[in-house]
């Protein structure tokens, strides 16, 4: 037989990071700060209510939206977090991870041709999901000169009369960019004008700082019920692994994202779904201490980037920093690749994220102090032997 | 600076010793000065009593003994605790002193280079003390975790080297 995988699915390029990540691991000895996850482990508490469902024996399906009383706490969460009321029985379902209710949303609002414009550089899996739902994907190339947020005039360009929604996720991975309300009321008439729908991850809405306070686009007058809210547990709660995501919107919408989610999953894990009640019911306070944790390392490494002379933006969100390694003259691949090779120290290159992030690596710090420390003396090390090297061949 | 940067600051150098006064202030986003000022008031205020090293010092001589010392006393007179424990406190072997609730009075941690060595100086200083009226000396085997920091390298970072 020929032809035994779709043109479509063909035709995507895997992850740049698969590639990368396969180099680093042959390398001994190798630092990386190349993780998106958080480096806690998931608070006791949680863990002991996943324990408890599974000597109980709640090892059974759930409802296909998930647990009754999951939806209600992730309903009452989401209101206090961004002031927006949704239906726990009719407007709010539970995922496996963020990344199923992204692929959900793009299956269930877009028609062959229809236009999707995203954000770049964005996580990896956007323009797959817009793609695989037959939809085109349209970027827009953010600016480290207005901090990676998206500016009213660049949302205006990219819009065409086939364009069906927006697809923003601030804070950003992985530029660590946030957009503020002010920011986004800017974008409101614009996506009023055209009628766009909206899909906004938001799955780093508890990580901010700066005493800034995350403003979701679905909180802005008229905005609700052309948006669809994706969030999880995985970033705010340390629990990459249960899989635990979710989706709020208008109903209409979310009615079909779940039979969807019927077909394709049935039901998000049951053993996690427990422990997501526990967390969201009493989880802030584990919350509170990772993002200051966080803050103390985003702040350690800026005052160290400053001391390198690397150019970098001042990251308000996420656990990302995303520095600008132009001046060396090397793609951001070569530039991580060199770093790996010579250091041992294992980053992100910009590039994996979309063309806009070329020219930029992404650096995490969901690592210890300690673990920065040594990571940072490797990067400070590299820079300044680029820099001698550039000096010499003059 | 407020009494919470405060506790921040404490809680930054009681996981880390080695942090310096720069990497402290950009952290807390607090000037370089005003750490120093802090520390300082701090030291003199005897809540910072020093920067000590974690050393598993089992790795560096194997015959090094730790004991946990229960002590059962008799105080005499009103401030009898306070007296006792700074005559105990004054012998260099004496690690850490504590005074408990429950079924004993003080708990000593003895340091020495034998069980012998140990038991000799429970016997010959803590014993004979008027007011002791009897020991319980428990030898520790192995040490796991102290200070908050895992002394046996358990945990390795579980995490993949790389995820988008």
């Amino acid at each position: 037989m020929k032809n035994r995988i779709s043109n479509k699915v063909a035709a995507l390029k895997p992850s740049g990071i698969r590639k990368f990540f396969d180099l680093a691991r042959q390398i001994p000895g190798v630092v990386s700060l190349g993780v998106g996850e958080p480096d806690f482990d998931t608070p006791w508490h949680i863990r002991e209510e996943g324990i408890k469902a599974l000597q109980q024996g709640r090892t059974f399906y759930t409802a296909n939206a998930g647990l009754d009383d999951l939806r209600s706490a992730i309903a009452d969460y989401t209101k206090r977090k961004i002031g927006v009321e949704y239906d726990p029985k009719t407007e709010v379902y539970v995922t496996v991870g963020g990344s199923e209710a992204i692929d959900g949303a793009m299956r269930v609002i877009l028609d062959p041709g229809d236009e999707v414009v995203y954000t770049e550089p964005c996580f990896v899996s956007y323009m797959p999901c817009i793609a695989l739902a037959d939809g085109v994907p349209v970027p827009i190339r953010l600016k480290n000169e207005n901090k990676f947020k998206l500016t009213p005039e660049e949302l205006e360009a990219a819009i065409t009369p086939k364009t069906k929604a927006l697809m923003i996720s601030f804070p950003n991975n992985p530029t660590g960019a946030v957009m503020t309300k002010e920011d986004l009321e800017k974008l409101v008439p614009i996506i009023e004008k055209h009628d766009l729908l909206v899909v906004s991850d938001e799955i780093y809405s508890e990580l901010t700082y700066n005493g800034l306070v995350h403003t979701s686009i679905a909180s802005l007058p008229g905005m609700r019920d052309r948006t669809v809210v994706i969030n999880g547990f995985s970033k705010a709660f340390a629990m990459t692994g249960w899989r635990m995501g979710y989706a709020t919107g208008p109903a209409d919408i979310v009615k079909q994202m779940i039979k969807v989610h019927q077909f394709a999953i049935m039901c998000a894990p049951t053993v996690s779904q427990y422990a997501a009640v526990e967390a969201m019911n009493n989880g802030e306070e584990d919350v509170r201490r990772m993002r200051e944790s966080y803050d103390q390392r985003r702040r350690y490494l800026l005052n160290e980037f400053a001391k390198m002379g690397l150019p970098c933006f001042e990251p308000e969100g996420a656990f990302y920093m995303f520095p600008d390694i132009r001046e060396f003259g090397m793609t951001s691949e070569e530039f991580a690749t060199e770093l790996l090779k010579s250091e041992k120290l294992a980053v992100v290159p910009g590039g994996a994220f979309g063309e806009s992030g070329e020219g930029f690596i992404r650096i995490s710090y969901a690592y210890s102090l300690k673990e920065l420390r040594e990571a940072i003396r490797r990067l400070g090390a590299f820079v300044e032997k680029l820099r001698r090297e550039k000096s010499n061949n003059r | 600076m407020d009494s919470s940067k405060q506790k921040k600051l404490l809680d930054l150098i009681a996981s880390d010793a080695r942090f310096r006064e720069e990497e402290l202030a950009a952290m807390l986003g607090e000037s370089v000065e005003e750490i120093r000022n802090t520390l300082k008031e701090l030291e003199e205020k005897h809540i910072i009593c020093g920067y000590h090293t974690l050393i598993n010092w089992d790795k560096v001589h194997d015959e090094d003994v730790t004991a946990m010392v229960e002590l059962r006393v008799m105080p005499q007179g009103g401030d009898g605790y306070e007296r006792l424990a700074e005559k105990i406190a004054g012998f260099p072997q004496v690690d850490t002193l504590y005074l408990m609730s429950g079924t004993y009075d003080f708990l000593v941690t003895v340091r020495g280079r034998s069980l012998k060595e140990v038991a000799l100086f429970v016997n010959s200083k803590l014993a004979v003390i008027d007011e002791v009226q009897s020991t319980t000396t428990h030898f520790t085997l192995t040490k796991y975790k102290e200070l908050g920091q895992n002394l046996q390298g358990f945990k390795t970072d579980a995490r993949m080297l790389m995820t988008p």
